[in-house]
């Protein structure tokens, strides 16, 4: 296979957002205005599923919406929580205007009266590129349905689409522990449909050129294209999009990987730890990498070069997602810092007591546990660190660091780069309600 | 019709009265939190359960219905 540009079209050459007309050059008229329900079938004929990490049917998500009764909302969530990933924000800088044609054809299609646009506070740019396509759009009279742009505090559980839901009805960016769906009562109470940037970019082709022309590309099972974000020991990092299925191997090899890269981390933050021989040959869809116990999840690849510590690298990922825990449920507000503490020990070799017991039983006891799915994406990562640097593991854990480690400081601190994205592990704003952080 | 428990885990504040009231069904973590098995509540253990719903200091404890003629949803 080989690299795709559906949505990356002329991405190289401009370097910018692509303006109205260029957009409409690219990618033609949007279709007449059709019955709502049609996009719904289509999507689904098309078998696109959500591109922000659940993997969702978006076809599904759709209809669900728009069987309810009453004027629907449709919110557009670039919020992108994930460090290792860029791909959102590549999207949206490079073409809002694919991204809006999605967010007003769903819209349309579910009898929606708004359309919101959730955006990270940490990229202020971002926001004006797509304030001003919404500009442009409103001087040619494009969209039948008012765009809002809105800037949202940026934490991991902020991307989590029941705290988008919160924070447009006034609340804070956290997840709402009820338990009713965004798709039955969401923002004001209405049916409100929530949808990752790039799945509603997806979506405004699928309107175009019909279900058909989607799966040209990718696997019967798992159709179209994605992006993904490419990083740590490769020569050219940043964001492909690829065809849905394409093997590791290749997609590391496009981007240039270092050899020998030992592990790859699958899937982002929540995602999993192998060894690269074991999943070179998987394809990058949900289906094939189940068989590895993996999942794309938001499109992340990174390549741990050789010569670094997996298990530090893991334990400053669990040490910023447990900061970044909205700290409203005990087990995740409690159990994340004890599982991150853990791993910092085991990382640094100074593991007190039976370390790996105490942390099999907490690793055991916190999923299904919150209210989102935090906790378990946390859980999911550290189980995958201590398989696929199982012989580290067990050294570290009897006070033997492997040689990257006996770099570490006595602060926990890597004296080479670091090569996780970790942002600082405190959030930059507090929350302002109680909670257990 | 069954019924099993079913907790909130942001209401929740960890008081702990559900594990005294019914152990069989709640245990509590290490910090205090409770663990709840998925079994239904079985007729004998039904009064105690209800008490501990009621117990609760934050109302995060409800008893729900299980439908027996619903498949069991896959996880």
């Amino acid at each position: 296979m080989t690299a795709a540009t559906r949505l990356t079209a002329g991405w190289r050459s401009s370097g910018r957002p692509a303006g109205l007309d260029e957009h409409l050059d690219r990618y033609g008229p949007l279709p007449d205005r059709a019955r709502p329900g049609a996009l719904a079938r289509a999507v689904t004929e098309a078998g696109l599923t959500g591109r922000g990490g659940a993997g969702f049917p978006t076809g599904t998500k759709l209809q669900a919406v728009g069987a309810r009764r009453g004027p629907a909302v449709v919110v557009a969530n670039g919020m992108e929580g994930e460090p290792a990933s860029e791909k959102d924000h590549a999207l949206l800088s490079r073409a809002p205007h694919l991204v809006l044609d999605g967010a007003v054809l769903a819209a349309e299609d579910v009898r929606a009266e708004v359309v919101h646009v959730c955006l990270p506070r940490t990229k202020p740019g971002l926001a004006d590129v797509v304030r001003e396509a919404v500009a442009d759009r409103q001087r040619a009279r494009r969209d039948g349905v008012p765009v809002e742009v809105h800037e949202l505090p940026h934490y991991y559980v902020s991307s989590e689409e029941t705290s988008l839901v919160r924070w447009l009805n006034g609340g804070e960016a956290r997840p709402l522990g009820g338990r009713e769906r965004p798709f039955e009562r969401g923002v004001r109470r209405r049916p409100t449909l929530v949808d990752n940037v790039e799945t509603l970019a997806h979506l405004a082709l699928i309107a175009r050129f019909g279900p058909a022309w989607f799966r040209q590309a990718g696997r019967p099972e798992a159709p179209g294209t994605m992006l993904a974000t490419v990083s740590g020991a490769v020569d050219r990092p940043g964001v492909y999009e690829i065809e849905v299925g394409t093997p590791v191997a290749d997609v590391l090899a496009w981007s240039r990987v270092r050899e020998p890269a030992g592990a790859v981390l699958i899937g982002g933050y929540f995602g999993t730890w192998h060894d690269l021989a074991d999943v070179a040959a998987a394809g990058m869809s949900a289906p094939q990498l189940r068989r590895a116990g993996a999942s794309p999840g938001a499109g992340v690849l990174i390549a741990l070069p050789e010569g670094a510590c997996g298990l530090s690298e893991t334990a400053r990922v669990l040490g910023y997602l447990a900061g970044q825990s909205a700290g409203q449920c005990g087990p995740c507000a409690f159990g994340l810092p004890a599982i991150a503490d853990d791993f910092a020990q085991l990382a640094q070799a100074r593991a007190s007591g039976a370390v790996l017991e105490r942390l099999d039983r907490r690793l055991g006891a916190l999923p299904g546990r919150g209210a989102c799915r935090h906790p378990d994406g946390a859980v999911r990562l550290a189980a995958s660190a201590l398989t696929a640097f199982a012989p580290d593991v067990h050294a570290h854990a009897r006070h033997r660091p492997c040689f990257a480690a006996r770099r570490f400081d006595a602060r926990g601190e890597t004296s080479s780069p670091a090569i996780l994205p970790v942002p600082a592990a405190a959030p930059d704003e507090q929350w302002a309600e109680g909670g257990w952080s | 019709m069954s019924s099993r428990l079913d907790l909130d885990p942001v209401a929740c504040a960890g008081h702990g009265l559900c594990a005294d009231l019914v152990p069989e069904l709640v245990e509590l973590d290490e910090w205090g939190f409770p663990m709840l098995r998925a079994d239904a509540v079985g007729p004998d253990l039904l009064p105690h359960a209800r008490r501990a719903v009621s117990t609760c200091p934050t109302l995060a404890l409800r008893l729900v219905r299980t439908r027996a003629d619903r498949a069991p949803e896959h996880r």
